[in-house]
């Protein structure tokens, strides 16, 4: 696996690769979420208990898992840049994070929309929303620690350090509502033996979620490609590709 | 179709507000960091040409005083 990585810890080549993959991830990752957003509000069938309202978790429940895989990803790509001096690594890790601290806050607000009218309340310092609320903290904790360090190595190594702590927020989120009394219903996918859901309800919620998965990975793309070009501003490659894409701007 | 007219499907059983403002911030979320992401791009290819043009004048003038110094 190593051997197949390398070339991707340079840089040249994780942005052409990016670039590669790019238009595709947003096609399809747009097509996919469009498609499952107006299967799950128009015509999955109504809740018998929460009617049309139940429909808010075809946002909440991508954004919410996206928030922990997110986290993970970022954590371990830290990970690897700690141990093994990947620079390409600490990058991945700076692409991520902002897609994170977006999506958590995304699953915050979704699920405040959905405490009112089901809790009355649209916000409880309860077990699983407020540890939810730390991983906001740590995905903007990340981002800042690594915007506070001029030396961009050193920025990468402590706001690393940061990320690969912080996972042990997420065993909390995810234990938190069997762990405490919360407002909170416990897991309806992820359980063993069969999801507590008809099929009607839970494709497009699987489809969404794969619609959210496509396009944080188009932004992802992006992002890294950003990340990128901000670092080696100065090489031959990226000059030739900023002069490149200018005269082709000009040509339209 | 599991709203009879376009009216109950805004109306989401009275939760209207609760599922469209759910919708919509996730929409603008995601609308707002790829735009931002998008325009990082194009604002970093720019600066690098900048920085380019910025260098060839440096030397341009390093060389000047080159051969102001040797003449």
């Amino acid at each position: 696996m190593w051997k197949w990585l390398h070339p991707y810890a340079k840089t040249e080549r994780t942005y052409h690769l990016c670039q590669k993959l790019l238009p595709w991830f947003s096609l399809l990752g747009l097509a996919v979420i469009l498609f499952a957003s107006f299967w799950g509000l128009a015509f999955a069938p109504a809740d018998y208990q929460q009617s049309d309202a139940y429909r808010i978790i075809y946002v909440h429940v991508p954004s919410a898992v996206l928030s922990k895989s997110l986290y993970i990803t970022m954590a371990v790509s830290a990970f690897i840049g700690l141990v093994w001096q990947v620079k390409t690594s600490f990058m991945a890790m700076m692409a991520l994070a902002p897609i994170g601290a977006m999506v958590t806050f995304v699953s915050l607000i979704t699920g405040a929309a959905w405490g009112k009218p089901m809790w009355g309340t649209w916000w409880e310092w309860d077990a699983r929303l407020t540890s939810q609320l730390i991983l906001l903290f740590l995905f903007l904790g990340v981002i800042s620690l690594y915007k506070a360090f001029e030396d961009k190595q050193q920025a990468g190594k402590a706001a690393g350090v940061m990320a690969v702590v912080g996972i042990i927020n997420l065993p909390i989120i995810h234990y938190s509502v069997e762990w405490w009394n919360t407002l909170h219903q416990g897991a309806t996918i992820l359980k063993l033996g069969k999801p507590s859901m008809p099929a009607e309800m839970l494709w497009p919620l699987l489809l969404s979620i794969l619609g959210w998965v496509i396009v944080c990975g188009a932004i992802f793309l992006l992002r890294m490609q950003n990340e990128i070009l901000q670092r080696e501003i100065r090489r031959p490659w990226v000059v030739a590709l900023a002069n490149k894409s200018s005269t082709l701007n000009e040509g339209k | 179709m599991a709203f009879e007219d376009l009216n109950s499907f805004f109306d989401m059983g009275g939760y209207g507000l609760y599922v469209w403002l759910s919708f919509g911030a996730s929409a603008l979320s995601l609308l707002i960091l790829w735009l931002d992401s998008f325009f990082s791009k194009r604002t970093l290819l720019t600066q690098v040409l900048k920085e380019q043009a910025r260098q060839t004048r440096i030397k341009a003038a390093a060389e000047k005083n080159n051969n102001g110094e040797t003449t």
